[in-house]
């Protein structure tokens, strides 16, 4: 059952967003963040809307795919949405009590879940069409310039490659440990949440020293494979920009003017 | 960096090696490694078998400088190991393929981990795809080379580890009991592989606690306490079969079936120590002689 748990939510698939530059995957995504705070009325997420309804046709990205992204956040969107529409004062269109709904307050509650809504979907678009490995290869990349201040960017992207090869290996250690124990009786499904976490803590103690012990191990392997930092290190697959990133860039741009023409003079 | 031009690939001299101290025994400190001297010819495979704790691991860890010796010297094709600048060349020279095939992969991707080696050692992205493909083909698991490790059986994920290293184009490479955690088929792809090195002139030490697996070696260096207690070719070390047994070491199969026969009074010529010449020499003895000794009378 814990093998299950797929990793990220990478959706395989050979478009032309897949294929794009991760780096400029990130900046982008940053972009229209942003761009989703300059938005001031339901025109301009019209705009949105029908860009991220383009993107997400040319990824061929399964729109099930899209809104499972959604699913974690159901419940801070209910409830940004509640709050909005109660505490915003204004005109009155039904009252209970203490309890009243504002024209205002709907419009706002609608306008902030579908703010929520577009980041939610905006950003896994992004991890939907980039391969976990490539986005630590482009977040090295973009955190190149902090390395002049001192930030280890090569060891982070590194430890992050590490922990995504060992998630699925843990796993199976984690299962394996929890057979054994069950095999002895241990009791990992049933009473109070408080007995379940404790009966986790024999897990979790052979889990750590495994843990310990493979970290050791794979030091030694890639020391003697020569590995010595970031130093002189050349990169297999290194990231290159090329024409259909400059594409992409151009796209953005008028999108992000249109959303600014929008916000000005609509 | 010193560099002296050295015939031999690998020359241990006097070599010792300590972990630690032991703090019952009077803080005398324990050699896991006691006063070892041996030569590797280049293009050699030799075997180094012992029980577990006789030294085998720290032997071969020395060899590529993960460990350094407390007195003694390694020199590995000339370079010292004791020397500092000559550390990475060492590390090229010698790779090494360990015992747990999971914990040796770095990357999610088998192409990727392929590359890690030579990326390290500053090759250019152009020669590192040439070396993936070249040294996946090696071990025929270039058609796996986008799987994740993950899902790949054990004989197949050493197999990726073994690719990793000769991507680096080593001299040496020294297998730390590769098929200690695999299953019979594993064991089998693995050796098959490591035989197929030692064509390709590939110096080899295997370092193992299977008998059956230094049958095809060069030479034999049977491990005890941190000493060598026996070294020769197999078919010298197996005609000692009193010594190795008193070493609590088991013989392989047809090594230890010619013994029985022959305390049963049939004479079997020496050398004979895999199963596959032993069975053809009791066939042609058979076939020869069907009325002999070796059918008592029916």
């Amino acid at each position: 059952m814990i093998r299950d748990i797929t990793l990220g939510q990478y959706y395989p698939e050979h478009s032309r967003i897949h294929r794009l530059d991760p780096r400029l995957k990130i900046i982008v995504t940053l972009v229209y963040i942003v761009s989703l705070f300059l938005v001031k009325d339901f025109i301009g997420y019209g705009i949105v809307l029908v860009t991220v309804g383009i993107i997400t046709a040319i990824s061929k990205v399964p729109l099930k795919f899209m809104l499972r992204g959604l699913k974690p956040i159901v419940l801070i969107i209910v409830f940004t949405f509640t709050l909005n529409m109660l505490m915003t004062q204004g005109t009155i269109l039904w009252e209970w009590g203490f309890l009243k709904i504002t024209k205002e307050g709907l419009y706002n509650a609608v306008f902030m879940a579908l703010r929520l809504v577009f980041l939610i979907i905006g950003s896994s678009l992004l991890t939907l069409t980039t391969k976990p490995i490539k986005l630590t290869d482009g977040i090295e990349s973009l955190l190149k310039p902090f390395k002049r201040f001192g930030m280890p960017t090569h060891e982070l992207a590194m430890m992050m490659t590490i922990a995504l090869r060992f998630i699925p290996t843990l796993l199976e250690e984690t299962d394996k440990i929890m057979k054994a124990q069950q095999a002895r009786g241990a009791d990992f499904e049933t009473g109070s949440i408080l007995r379940r976490a404790k009966a986790l803590v024999p897990l979790l103690v052979p889990l750590f020293v495994g843990a310990f012990r493979i970290a050791q191990e794979l030091a030694m392997a890639m020391e003697s494979r020569c590995y010595r930092g970031g130093e002189g290190r050349t990169k297999l697959n290194a990231l290159k920009f090329r024409g259909r990133d400059a594409l992409a860039i151009v796209f953005t741009a008028i999108y992000m003017a249109a959303i600014m023409a929008e916000r000005i003079f609509i | 960096m010193n560099f002296v031009k050295d015939d031999k690939m690998i020359r241990i001299e006097d070599l010792v090696f300590e972990y630690g101290w032991d703090e019952e025994e009077a803080a005398a400190p324990v050699n896991a490694v006691d006063h070892v001297s041996l030569e590797v010819e280049r293009g050699s495979f030799t075997a180094v078998i012992g029980r577990n704790g006789s030294g085998k691991s720290t032997l071969a860890k020395n060899i590529n400088a993960l460990l350094l010796p407390a007195s003694g010297r390694v020199i590995v094709d000339g370079f010292d190991t004791l020397d500092d600048a000559a550390l990475w060349e060492i590390r090229q020279r010698v790779g090494m393929v360990f015992q747990n095939p999971d914990n040796q992969l770095v990357s999610a991707v088998v192409e990727d981990d392929v590359a890690f080696g030579p990326e390290n050692l500053g090759v250019a992205p152009d020669e590192i795809r040439e070396r993936i493909r070249f040294s996946l083909t090696a071990v025929d698991m270039y058609a796996h080379r986008k799987m994740a490790p993950h899902l790949l059986s054990g004989g197949q994920k050493q197999r990726v580890a073994i690719a990793g290293v000769i991507a680096m184009k080593p001299e040496i490479i020294i297998f730390d009991e590769p098929t200690a955690m695999l299953d019979p088929e594993g064991r089998a792809e693995v050796m098959g592989i490591i035989e197929r090195l030692h064509e390709e002139n590939i110096t080899v030490v295997l370092i193992t606690h299977f008998m059956e697996e230094t049958l095809n070696s060069d030479r034999i260096v049977i491990m005890d306490r941190g000493r060598i207690a026996m070294e020769g070719t197999p078919a010298e070390i197996f005609s000692r079969t009193a010594e190795i047994e008193a070493l609590d070491l088991k013989l392989p199969f047809a090594v230890e079936l010619t013994a029985r026969l022959k305390e049963r009074g049939i004479d079997i010529p020496a050398g004979l120590i895999t199963e596959r010449a032993l069975s053809e020499h009791l066939l042609t003895l058979w076939k020869g002689n069907e009325t002999s000794d070796l059918c008592p009378s029916e």
